[in-house]
């Protein structure tokens, strides 16, 4: 039942859909430069130490990642991550071995596993669940349609609401 | 003697409370007059007497009275006058002694400017708010109350959390609460319309400024919280999906899509038990974000286990008013018929997307922020659930609703053949990438998500304007054409270029924002950005209440002086904390942020530089909506809608006529 004219309107949302999907998929580059106080040997180890740092938890803190964090632990682990990324280990080395010692609670990004589908695919369930509601929303008519209202009625409503 | 006025004065506005509840409800059940008469004098004497109340605690501040513990627990004699008056908030008594404030003001409000508003309708609304009311004020005076005494008096207060002793800090809960608690009043309509089993437009033109302007207030509160973590705690972020901030988002979340809905029920009389639900649901996000953030359950379990009997009452109360609003709206909502019926493109679906969207994307915060705490009751784990989770799962649901906000506000209500306007539309968004293109090679490294971003954003604002352009394109005269267009219309644009603006800046600032930790001693120089950062001196600075070591910048670019920024890390006397403020010169395009770290020794400090380029965009963008919301609050048409409602009465007949062919 779709027509040209919805065709166009179509169109031009699958063409930001696309353009969006693109911003999505690219990775994060981070334009973080290296923290000097530590020195890397290359821009890629320095992106990725940050980026360890503000994705594990600090575990002594309230809500606070590693990078943000001025407790003692959080800074050791910082040392622990700085020397892995210098010996050029990868963000799943370290993360497996962070893991293994603390538990996932020190991931900030919790993993996929079977206790956390409904965290990482509720919401898309959700949602396609909430498309078909709405979906058959509008292609249904209502059970009870109401007449529409006569001229003498609206104009009635119109002057009442003016 | 204060303390105990004060006391004495919530019990008074409590059994006001108890009479506002319980008389006019059921006056409006049975048709008596008389009782639903007392809606009005029980609001009014409640709120005098919660006022009367806050202005005591108040006043033991000020006076330095630390007999009464909550003072002493919160402040001090150094403390300053005005962090004295908002000290009151600073703890956990006084913050929901507020919260009762605020109710009893939005109920205050409601009761004043309601002159013509039907008597069954206004009883009705009252009468839930006073309910609302009782549970938080015996909450107050039977788990928290802020006028006990201790003996023996201390001689100085243990004073107020540093990081709150700032004005941002001051005004940030109080709009808050303004937001959180002003969706009562929308919770109250809607389960006024359920008790009545009618949701006439009459009524929801009533709810819909109330709405507004609750939201209004959410959205500068939380934008207020965000611009203060950002120079406040130090670390130049913006938004940290903390459960505390969630919190605090999701009735927001849940307040935006009711506004949309609240749109197409009064226009076109569709969504109307969607829209009840909604109220329902946006106010029981208020009470469990009051929960989550009173009850500290979510930041550690045993923050909870050590005060269980407030958790467990906000718990309780949490659970009655959910529950049993939902099984009203599960009992009643079948009344509530919507009529008319829409096509695939139109307003209503628009508006219905906004609504799935917005929806989802809450629920996807609500089930991030209290999954840890499931998982960990059911002993199956202890995960952390941070930003990384939130971004890739929000931001997918986000991108729609920006993408689509300026078409959805053109469409034509029930039906629209988009006729005339895909040509210029399509032209909109070649433009909006093309301009996008074009300006992201004004930024260091050209990136192909930055061109999309800021052609999102160009395009957000073009359409928005083309919808106002497009309103007026036959008028002969457009610009008394403009100035007789609707308040409301003009709000809908403001806000949602304000979402194009607030879309830039977050784009921006995450994509470009550069950082450095540096080792610096004074006289030495660090460039970050293609800015000179000097260190020129470092002193030692006392404030009213605290030590501090104050860092002195110079800022130059190519040789031009831009700014002498100062940065502290001070030491309060009385907790002995520490705390970062940071010096930061803010732009249109950009700011500069400098916190002081460590002390290294030799006279070299630790410094965390940051370039942060467009971040004032976002709360540019919050301010825009905010102003949007208040501009459509205050429409002439609602409050024309009062007099139509008096008109209405007089010639009842017609409207009964009307109303039964709308609704």
């Amino acid at each position: 039942m779709v027509n040209r004219k919805q065709q166009t309107v179509v169109h031009v949302l699958l063409i930001q859909v696309c353009v969006m999907l693109f911003v999505l998929l690219m990775p994060a580059s981070s334009a973080h430069s290296a923290e000097t106080v530590l020195k890397f040997d290359s821009d890629e180890q320095a992106a990725l130490y940050l980026r360890l740092t503000e994705e594990f938890r600090c575990l002594k803190c309230q809500n606070q990642n590693l990078a943000d964090s001025n407790a003692d632990l959080a800074q050791d682990l910082r040392n622990e991550i700085y020397d892995a990324v210098i010996n050029g280990q990868s963000r799943d080395e370290i993360a497996d071995y962070l893991v293994a010692r603390y538990g996932d609670f020190v991931l900030y990004r919790p993993p996929v596993k079977r206790v956390t589908y409904l965290l990482w695919f509720g919401p898309f369930v959700l949602l396609l669940f909430a498309i078909i509601g709405g979906w058959r929303l509008i292609s249904s008519k209502p059970t009870i349609t109401a007449p529409e209202p006569s001229e003498a009625l609206e104009d009635a409503r119109r002057r009442l609401n003016e | 003697m204060i303390a105990e006025i004060g006391q004495f004065a919530l019990i008074l506005a409590l059994c006001a409370a108890v009479v506002l509840a319980v008389l006019p409800l059921i006056g409006s059940f049975i048709v008596q007059p008389q009782w639903m008469a007392l809606a009005r004098p029980a609001a009014l004497l409640q709120l005098l007497m919660v006022t009367i109340s806050y202005l005591a605690l108040t006043s033991t501040f000020i006076t330095n009275d630390f007999s009464v513990l909550y003072t002493a627990n919160t402040s001090n004699t150094q403390l300053p006058l005005i962090y004295k008056i908002s000290g009151v908030w600073g703890g956990h008594e006084g913050s929901i002694l507020l919260w009762v404030w605020v109710l009893a003001i939005w109920t205050g409000a409601v009761a004043i400017f309601s002159k013509h508003m039907p008597a069954v309708l206004l009883s009705r609304v009252l009468s839930v708010l006073g309910m609302i009311s009782i549970g938080f004020m015996l909450f107050v005076l039977l788990t928290s109350n802020p006028f006990e005494r201790i003996f023996p008096i201390p001689v100085d207060g243990a004073s107020l959390n540093p990081l709150l002793q700032d004005i941002g800090m001051a005004a940030h809960p109080p709009l808050l609460y303004m937001g959180y608690v002003g969706f009562s009043v929308a919770f109250a309509f809607a389960v006024a319309a359920l008790l009545g089993g009618e949701l006439d437009s009459a009524t929801l033109r009533w709810m819909r400024p109330w709405t507004n302007i609750a939201w209004m207030f959410l959205t500068l509160g939380i934008a207020l919280g965000s611009y203060w973590a950002y120079y406040e705690l130090g670390w130049g972020g913006w938004w940290f999906w903390d459960p505390v901030e969630n919190a605090s988002f999701m009735p927001w979340l849940l307040g935006t899509a009711l506004i949309h809905s609240l749109a197409a029920s009064e226009k076109r009389g569709v969504f109307k038990a969607w829209t009840v639900l909604l109220a329902v649901l946006a106010f029981s996000l208020s009470l469990l974000g009051t929960f989550i953030v009173r009850s500290g359950v979510l930041t550690s379990v045993h923050a909870f286990a050590s005060d269980p009997a407030r958790g467990k009452f906000i718990l309780y109360f949490l659970v009655i008013t959910i529950g049993l609003s939902l099984l009203l709206f599960a009992v009643r909502s079948h009344k509530l018929k919507s009529t008319a019926n829409f096509e695939l493109v139109s307003r209503e679906s628009a508006l219905l997307l906004n609504n799935i969207l917005l929806l989802v994307a809450c629920a996807a915060v609500l089930l991030g922020t209290l999954y840890p705490l499931f998982l960990d009751a059911l002993d199956m784990g202890k995960i952390s659930v941070g930003p990384q989770y939130f971004n890739a799962v929000f931001v997918p649901l986000m991108l729609p609703v920006i993408m689509v906000v300026g078409i959805g506000a053109l469409l034509n209500w029930k039906k629209d053949k988009l006729k005339g306007r895909q040509t210029t539309l399509l032209a909109l968004v070649i433009l909006s990438l093309i301009a996008g293109a074009i300006l992201a090679t004004q930024f260091d490294g050209y990136k192909i998500t930055a061109a999309a971003a800021i052609g999102l954003a160009i395009w957000v604002a073009a359409s928005s304007l083309y919808g106002v352009y497009y309103r007026l394109r036959n008028k002969r005269n457009r610009l008394s054409a403009a100035m007789h267009t609707p308040a409301a219309f003009w709000g809908m644009t403001i806000a949602h270029i304000g979402m194009g603006v607030f879309t830039l800046g977050v784009a921006l600032t995450s994509m470009f924002a550069d950082e450095q930790t540096v080792r610096m001693g004074i006289g030495e120089t660090h460039e970050l950005a293609g800015y000179e950062f000097r260190f020129k001196s470092i002193d030692e600075v006392r404030g009213p209440n605290y030590v501090a070591a104050q860092a002195t910048f110079v800022i130059t670019k190519e040789q031009n002086s831009v700014s002498t920024l100062v940065a502290e890390k001070r030491v309060y006397n009385v907790r002995r904390d520490t705390m970062t403020e940071a010096g930061i010169d803010g732009g249109l395009t950009r700011d500069l942020f400098i916190a002081l770290g460590e002390h290294l020794g030799n006279n070299e400090w630790s410094i965390r530089l940051q370039y942060k380029p467009f971040i004032r965009w976002i709360w540019f963008g919050t301010v825009f909506m905010a102003l949007g919301a208040l501009l459509a609050a205050v429409d002439r048409r609602y409050r024309v809608a009062a007099t139509t409602q008096k008109r209405a009465r007089n010639t009842k007949v017609a409207t009964g006529a009307a109303t039964g062919a709308a609704s």
